[in-house]
């Protein structure tokens, strides 16, 4: 079975489906009872996620932990779940961020706090699924399935506008998967046009040698379907609007997890599936992120919401992930999946430092606010912290993904990297010019004169993050090395792929010429 | 002289259909004789009399049968076909029992017989050899079906419904009898088998212009039935005027049987003639679904909205019987069950909704539904994503099947305007979870609690509906061998 011996991945995945059974038998008005439950199920599902880091083993780039069972044996369809150094820790991050929304969603939903920790809990099913997912269908099933606890988070209890920004993200994101689908079947298709098997494995159909012209088609379906998710420069409108207008935990998952899963989706399917066309778009994938990294950081700068703020500030940092898995070394890719995380960490308790501040003022503001500091002095300082980790001050961890990225970068396409370093600045300024209006300035208004500061729930939720990002800025090695052998194993096939695909063309290129030749020889002999 | 071959009398053959007879003609005396308290028990015998076919059905299965010179064929295919209308049937009658108290009109003898009639018309048509025993069994589900259409005397929109049902289908009858008359007076056969044995030893005759002309009338008749753009705009006005539970029997069990037929008669009967009518059909499945889902995101009622989804699902159906293969069948097979279980389900729900004489169909009535009616409105989320295909719902896999056989036989253009137009349709499908969960209702609804047999239908219903979805093997199996035994 696997290294255990012991259906790990399958118990981490559908652990929490054991708390929205329990939920579901809880009466509706025991809130607290309601929320202590979700909480414990979201603890204990953090905890049992822990041996999948520890029994880790780090030295190779095969997936662990495999389970496979059939699932539709005559249409290939498996159950089959694994993970590697490209998932382990997207999926740590999703554990340990669900208990913290669950915590900061304590007294911010009041209204329906069942209903909303059941869909907590099948969101935090359907990422982890889609997560260790080695099945095409599988993953895209849970990808799927994501869209529901997500929409229902956003249209039920988000703010004004909800009901246009959560079907505009459902809305998006379906339309680009169902591409993604058809995509899917054609490589089915065209596997067992090769071998003679139907299987939607994943590793089986890495070994396809497609035709560079198709490769191009499947490619688009499948880049198209995770630059949405990413989202990417111009794909991205969505993102503003859902972010805003969800619940802080909701903004939170969408930020931490599930944006991740387009970035995720690239390295663990559109590209090594389609390396040859990968290689083909990554003048295209590097111009739009670096156009994401300035135009992110240049809307960010003149927002008037400081939820949009970060928002938008997602879009930049997302644009450096992309610049950095597609920069193709090890550097670039390492610091993109590193910058996923700092990402989840950084904007995760970015929108919670604003879903504490709205819980108590109901605006989000910039100008409401000012000399905040001097009322919230703990508030202050995560704020602090949070904010030196977006803008990736040195001993942060927001400072050792933005680098390595950038290095990775220069190597590769240094025009490029000029202008995304230009976004870093950029970074800095919209960051720490909110952080100053907000927090500085003089305290004028009289609401805020009596605002309290954080409670110790409060306190509780931001804590863990805090911590995490001076341990991952001091110490990046330890998670670094997990990924090392995966992502080494990543560019090795790509590199090889991408070599053998253009030898390949090379070589037709080459027969053809010779048979061009060959008859142009032919029909001089006749004419003589 | 003419000799008279008296069949042998095949029990076997047509057990499950029999105990469907026999049961309608026991609730008719039972009705008649056993007075008021009998009718109470109406309900529970018509339950009793489907499950005991549905057990004939699968104590039966497996031996192919060509039973009464060939007019009957008790193979895999006409099984899942049975099957399938014994489920309708069977959620049906126990969504009616609980209807009963919103639509009184519907507690008579006369209702169940009909609704059992009309189940065993269409188990025949999909079991039928014979292009007259299509037509028979035909009008024995549609002429039940025009009656339960009109069932709530007092309300002009059913009459109406009943009516405009009646006369469109007398019309699409008449089409496909004459049809049926050109193929024989071409071919000398009614016999489907001996169809196809004919045109394959005399490829002469495909292109007669009686037999092009008898195929063209036929798929107006079939097309009719199964709501095909552009035979489709009787659907809306009769789905919204029959009593709901009626409109979810006809949606699902009257398409399950045309679509039955429609495969028999043109793969068996019509196989050599297969690369003409392709053409047809790829160019109606196109419109059907693309009309079907543009018009239905305009619909405020939400009976009338399902018409059309139901439309735009033909057109999904239509695309798995364009690419023709085993597989695609059995995708068309997997996917009518699939789409059986949301249809049903979904008007269960609607029909839920309303008072003594009074239902709430207006999609605007849905509005803050999903909180104050917890039960209802998460079964209406679970069979709206299955008729979305958002997976782990069955209608997911049902579209599985279909696109991945459709790009498998290259008919990639057809898979992706069936992509695009699963995106489309899930604008309005969207909408009703939009109504229900995130708006606030806007006029006082008090709606009676839905009775025992009503939850248990809808119940019955999303299990089969996540069953389907999750673990498909066990009908994908079955749909799979019923489609390898059609003769």
């Amino acid at each position: 079975m696997n290294e255990l011996g012991f259906p790990i991945i399958s118990l981490v995945t559908f652990f929490p489906i054991f708390g929205v059974l329990i939920l579901m038998f809880i009466d509706k008005d025991a809130k607290d009872t309601l929320r202590g439950t979700a909480m414990a199920f979201a603890l204990i599902e953090f905890i049992i996620s822990l041996p999948l880091l520890f029994s880790f083993q780090n030295g190779t780039a095969a997936m662990q932990f495999v389970e496979r069972y059939t699932w539709v044996k005559s249409a290939g369809l498996s159950y089959f779940v694994g993970l590697d150094g490209i998932s382990i820790w997207i999926i740590i991050l999703t554990t340990f961020l669900t208990p913290l929304c669950v915590l900061c969603s304590w007294t911010y939903i009041e209204k329906r706090v069942k209903e909303f920790m059941i869909c907590l809990l099948l969101l935090e099913t359907a990422m982890l699924g889609a997560l260790v997912s080695l099945d095409l269908i599988l993953f895209y099933v849970f990808w799927e399935l994501m869209l529901i606890p997500m929409y229902l988070l956003i249209g039920v209890w988000g703010g004004d506008n909800k009901i246009y920004a959560a079907v505009k993200f459902f809305l998006y994101t379906a339309a680009g998967s169902v591409f993604m689908l058809l995509s899917i079947f054609f490589l089915y298709y065209l596997n067992h046009k090769t071998t003679g098997v139907y299987t939607f494995d994943l590793l089986e159909l890495y070994k396809l040698n497609i035709p560079v012209s198709t490769q191009f088609w499947l490619c688009l379906a499948f880049f198209v379907s995770f630059a949405i998710k990413v989202p990417m420069f111009p794909l991205h409108t969505w993102l503003p609007d859902a972010h805003v207008q969800a619940p802080t935990a909701g903004s939170v998952i969408l930020a931490g997890v599930l944006l991740k899963m387009g970035t995720y989706g690239f390295m663990r399917f559109a590209i090594p599936l389609f390396p040859y066309a990968s290689h083909q778009f990554t003048p295209v994938i590097a111009v739009l992120a670096v156009i994401g990294i300035i135009y992110g950081a240049l809307v960010a700068m003149i927002q008037p919401d400081m939820k949009k703020l970060v928002a938008y500030s997602s879009v930049s940092h997302l644009g450096y992930v992309m610049l950095g898995i597609f920069a193709f070394n090890m550097q670039g890719v390492e610091g993109g999946l590193y910058q996923m995380l700092n990402h989840g960490i950084s904007t995760g308790a970015l929108f919670l430092i604003v879903g504490m501040i709205y819980e108590r003022r109901h605006t989000r503001m910039i100008k409401d606010f000012g000399g905040i500091a001097k009322v919230m002095p703990i508030y202050a300082t995560f704020f602090m912290i949070a904010t030196l980790s977006s803008v990736a001050v040195p001993g942060t961890n927001g400072f050792v993904g933005e680098f390595m990225i950038l290095v990775g970068a220069f190597r590769t396409f240094p025009v490029f990297a000029v202008f995304a370093t230009s976004g870093a600045i950029l970074g800095a300024l919209y960051m720490l010019w909110m952080y100053q209006r907000v927090m500085f300035q003089p305290l004028d208004k009289e609401e805020n004169k009596v605002l309290k500061d954080l409670n110790a729930r409060e306190i509780m939720t931001l804590l863990p993050l805090a911590i995490l990002v001076f341990v991952m800025g001091f110490f990046p090695g330890y998670f670094l090395r997990k990924m090392d052998a995966s992502c080494e194993h990543f560019l090795k096939t790509y590199k090889k792929q991408v070599a053998m695909y253009e030898q390949g063309l090379e070589d037709t290129g080459a027969a053809r010429l010779a048979a061009v030749l060959e008859e142009g020889k032919l029909k001089s002999t006749l004419l003589d | 002289m003419l000799e008279f071959v008296v069949p042998a009398l095949n029990l076997k053959a047509i057990l499950p259909q029999l105990l469907l007879a026999l049961t309608a003609l026991t609730v008719l005396l039972v009705d008649v004789f056993a007075g008021k308290e009998g009718k109470t028990s109406l309900g529970s015998l018509s339950l009793v009399g489907v499950a005991s076919a549905l057990i004939a059905l699968f104590m039966t299965r497996g031996s192919f049968e060509s039973a009464y010179a060939g007019m009957l064929m008790a193979d895999g295919f006409g099984f899942f076909i049975t099957l399938i209308v014994c489920c309708v049937a069977f959620l049906t009658i126990l969504v009616s029992m609980g209807y009963e108290r919103i639509c009184p009109e519907i507690k008579a003898g006369e209702y169940y017989c009909l609704l059992l009639f009309a189940a065993f018309g269409m188990s025949f048509m999909g079991n039928a050899g014979n292009l007259i025993m299509i037509f028979v069994a035909l009008e024995t589900m549609s002429i039940s079906i025009y009656v339960l259409a009109g069932f709530k005397r007092d309300s002009l929109k059913s009459i109406e419904s009943a009516l405009k049902y009646f006369l469109l289908g007398a019309f699409a009858s008449g089409f496909l009898l004459f049809g049926f008359a050109l193929v024989y007076g071409a071919s000398g056969t009614l016999d489907i088998v001996k169809l196809g044995k004919f045109f394959t030893a005399h490829p002469d005759t495909l292109h007669h212009p009686m037999v092009l002309g008898g195929i063209a009338l036929m798929t107006v008749g079939f097309g009719f039935k199964i709501a095909m753009f552009p035979f489709h705009m009787w659907t809306p006005d009769v789905y919204e005027g029959a009593p709901t539970v009626v409109t979810g029997f006809m949606a699902t069990g009257v398409k399950a049987a045309a679509f039955a037929a429609l495969i028999r008669v043109f793969f068996v009967g019509f196989g050599p003639l297969q690369v003409d009518w392709t053409a047809i059909m790829w160019l109606a499945a196109l419109l059907t679904m693309t009309i079907g889902n543009l018009v239905a995101i305009s619909q405020s009622n939400i009976k009338r909205m399902l018409a059309y989804s139901s439309i735009a699902h033909a057109g999904y159906l239509l695309i798995g019987f364009v690419v023709g293969t085993d597989l695609a069948r059995s995708g068309v097979l997997f996917y009518l069950l699939a789409y059986a279980f949301a249809n049903i389900g979904a008007f269960a729900v609607i029909s839920a909704m309303g008072k003594k004489n009074e239902e709430y169909s207006e999609l605007s009535d849905f509005s803050g539904v999903g909180f104050k009616y917890p039960f209802l409105g998460l079964m209406m989320t679970v069979f709206i994503f299955s008729m979305a295909g958002i997976p782990p719902a069955a209608g997911f896999m049902g579209k599985f099947f279909i696109f991945s056989e459709a790009i498998k036989s290259g008919y990639i253009w057809l898979a992706i305007f069936g992509v695009i137009n699963s995106v489309i349709s899930l604008y309005y499908y969207l909408g009703v979870i939009v109504r229900m969960y995130f708006k606030e209702s806007e006029r006082e609804i008090n709606i009676i609690a839905p009775a025992g047999t009503m939850i248990a239908a809808l119940s019955i219903a999303a299990f089969g509906v996540l069953q389907m979805g999750m673990f498909p093997s066990y009908i994908w199996n079955l749909a799979r061998e019923s489609v390898k035994m059609i003769m």
